[in-house]
């Protein structure tokens, strides 16, 4: 126990200020995230993650989101399971063929008005994968989508920009 | 809790040749040695320390079930089974095949190993007669490599049990097989209507879960149907296949160079032991060796990415026992990892750093240098958490005894990586199959028997470690050179073959070059295709809350199972 509140004290508070996380645009719209999500979403914005097909890069740094340091939840954007939570749809990966169906009926399962933010460059136009047989390309083939985040993956503060953009529009 | 033992390795000499030999007693001059497609040795530096998987045979038809079961008895495993097609080779037309020339028809691939020593054996189906007789009765791991053959290329494993489709889903047209030559890829498939018939299970108290394919948290997407009674899971049966991209046939229709790209795009957490197990199976069809210098950046790279996935799993277990202090400990380690990483090589995963040839990113003195003090600076870091988490009774009382795959399983399954070293199996390919600087750099492995949850997390903490010291023994014995050598494309008709120790484990690669000299076939077999199956076996008799933290124990690829 001694231990584990001796690693929290050394440890400390380890999330980085907007402007570190630096990439230009989170810079310039950054403080006014809160604010947003505080107006438009009464201070919460839930997020559900869906993987249409991605190679699972775009999810590790989904997760990284969620770290200490990046600490996504100080905007009061959090994950939940239940699409019929959601305020947000984050949706990574070109379309499968077999996913489809399953992306089409969580889409319809949240609750409107939703937003959509394709992460990747698989997302915007399948990507190396391109459109196949087993891959339909990007996302909004398949649903509507408001924000595309590019990147093979994205970096952490390029998504959490894209939520951004998101919110704002 | 240690229970660690460290493992001294098979002396590997004595062994490389025990399958061949078996071959050659049993089954003469039946099984041809193919020295076709296999016409280059393997050569060191490319190859010092151990054998390849660069012996194939070829035999009749009838006679491929009866090499698995002299493999069997020769204790060797199935790697991988696969299956081309080779129609548009030129081949004399064989008699019944009334002159009209059909290629060299569907080759059916089977690959077994035994300690250092990989074994092709392969034999070819006429394309009107696409059947083969069935291994899933001798080699479990066959039983949905086989499915998978049937779904994808349309060749019929007779005497297979069970011939539901495999990631193939039960909406495509029944005749569809992508993997043909005249399969038009370009174009989407029509759904049709169908079922897939799941295991049921009767009786009284008798319940169903259904879970996925989109998760609760932020995962890949697979189904898993659970049959239980309370809490209890009596059975539980994956259906993947949802994150099937076409990569297999997408190879086909790219260049040498862009294969590189897609194989580091196969599963995205591995991408560097997938586009070096491209590249080195590329590299074996052509003579290439890269220079020494590549090749220990290579090592560094793969022991990168080595510890941060390790480090992001040992904090997903911790997180699914509700101990979400370490989940946020280690992925703070692992965020540091990942940032040195772009500023050393240029992106957070180390994507595209690996091509055929050698390496695009060379590391400056300064930034060797920094890598060493950051290794200072994260044993250290390491080391508390690693103790917090030994010591913590309420952490230990969820992972130990938790979904036990046991050592005869682990075996009888063919499983690989640490999910086999957790379980009693001492494989590692860097051991077994090294390429410099792992000849000299050799990795100690950790085997541990009990096979639950804590085995397969202790296994990892042991295995960061050692991977510490293997980037410290790359640092200070890094020979000084080029970083790429000259690349020719592999000529018309010639297979390659490697194995890598990525992070999960053994990852194949086996490539064909057609008759222009193009890709004609790419197998990709990531560790997750004979590891899934494992756990199913393990989560018998398990409740159904602690299905997440086996799950995450475990923690394989979906994307590098459907491929």
């Amino acid at each position: 126990m001694f231990r584990i509140l001796h690693q929290i004290f050394r440890t400390g508070i380890v999330t980085e200020p907007l402007p570190l996380l630096a990439e230009a645009e989170i810079e310039e719209v950054g403080a006014r995230l809160e604010d947003a999500i505080g107006r438009r979403f009464s201070k919460s914005l839930t997020i559900r993650m869906v993987d249409a097909g991605s190679c699972n890069g775009c999810e590790l740094e989904i997760h990284a989101i969620n770290n200490p340091i990046y600490n996504c939840e100080r905007f009061g954007i959090h994950f939940t399971a239940s699409p019929r939570f959601a305020d947000m749809l984050l949706v990574t990966g070109p379309v499968s063929r077999n996913m489809e169906i399953a992306l089409r009926r969580t889409y319809n399962a949240a609750p409107s008005p939703k937003l959509v933010v394709a992460v990747g460059d698989c997302g915007y136009n399948g990507g190396i994968f391109g459109e196949s047989y087993a891959s339909l390309g990007g996302v909004g083939k398949i649903i509507p989508v408001d924000v595309y985040v590019h990147g093979c993956p994205p970096k952490p503060a390029d998504i959490l920009s894209g939520i951004l953009r998101a919110v704002k529009i | 809790m240690p229970e660690a033992v460290g493992a001294a390795h098979p002396t590997m000499k004595n062994n490389m040749t025990t399958l061949n030999n078996t071959i050659i007693t049993a089954f003469g001059g039946d099984a041809k040695q193919d020295t076709n497609q296999y016409p280059i040795p393997p050569t060191p530096p490319f190859n010092k320390g151990g054998g390849r998987g660069d012996i194939a045979y070829q035999t009749p038809r009838e006679r491929f079930a009866e090499i698995a079961k002299a493999m069997k008895v020769a204790d060797a495993r199935l790697v991988a089974e696969w299956t081309t097609d080779e129609s548009l080779y030129p081949h004399p037309p064989l008699p019944h095949q009334g002159g009209r020339n059909k290629g060299r028809g569907f080759g059916i691939y089977a690959c077994y190993a035994k300690d250092s020593e990989y074994l092709i054996v392969k034999t070819y189906t006429p394309l009107d007669d696409p059947t083969f007789p069935s291994i899933t009765k001798k080699f479990i791991s066959a039983y949905r490599f086989e499915r998978q053959m049937r779904s994808l290329m349309g060749v019929v494993p007779v005497g297979h049990p069970d011939l539901r489709p495999w990631i193939k889903h039960e909406d495509w047209p029944e005749d569809a097989y992508p993997l043909r030559k005249s399969f038009d890829a370009s174009k989407p498939l029509p759904r049709v209507a169908g079922e897939y018939q799941f295991i049921k299970a009767e009786g009284e108290g008798v319940y169903e879960i259904p879970v996925g394919p989109v998760h609760a948290g932020i995962i890949e997407p697979g189904h898993f149907r659970f049959q239980a009674v309370g809490e209890d899971i009596i059975n539980l049966e994956e259906k993947l296949g949802y994150v099937h991209k076409g990569i297999e046939k997408r190879f086909e229709a790219l260049s040498w160079q862009e294969g590189a790209r897609l194989a580091g795009r196969v599963s995205g957490d591995t991408t560097v032991a997938h586009s070096l197990a491209y590249c080195r199976a590329v590299e074996s069809m052509t003579g290439c060796n890269p220079p020494e210098r590549a090749l220990w950046l290579r090592a560094l790279m793969l022991e990168r990415e080595r510890i941060a996935n390790h480090l992001g799993d040992l904090g997903g277990i911790c997180n699914d026992v509700a101990f979400a202090f370490l989940l946020y400990q280690f992925s703070i380690l692992k965020e540091k990892l990942l940032r040195t990483n772009l500023k050393i090589f240029g992106h957070r995963f180390m994507m595209d750093s690996i091509i055929p040839g050698g390496v695009t990113v060379d590391i400056s003195s300064d930034a060797k240098n920094e890598i060493l003090s950051e290794m200072d600076w994260f044993t250290n870091e390491f080391e508390r958490l690693a103790t917090i988490y030994d010591e913590n009774p309420s952490l230990e009382d969820r992972v130990r005894d938790a979904g036990i795959l046991t050592p005869e399983k682990a075996k009888e399954l063919g499983v690989v990586g640490f999910v086999a070293r957790a379980s009693g199996q001492n494989l590692d390919c860097r051991i077994q199959n090294p390429f410099s600087p792992y000849n000299i750099i050799v990795p100690k492995t950790t085997v541990l028997q009990s096979g639950d949850v804590h085995a397969r997390a202790w296994v990892r903490v042991e295995e960061i470690r050692e991977s510490i010291r293997i980037i410290r023994a790359i640092l200070y014995g890094l020979p000084k050179g080029e970083i790429a050598g000259k690349f020719t494309p592999p000529p018309p008709d010639k297979s390659g073959f490697a194995v890598i120790e990525g992070w999960r484990g053994e990852i194949v690669y086996w490539i064909q070059s057609g008759p222009k000299g193009e890709i004609n076939r790419c197998m990709v077999r990531d560790s997750s295709s004979v590891n899934w199956i494992a756990l199913e076996q393990a989560i018998h008799g398990n409740i159904v809350p602690d299905f997440p933290v086996c799950n995450k124990s475990f923690n394989q690829s979906y994307s590098g199972n459907d491929l």
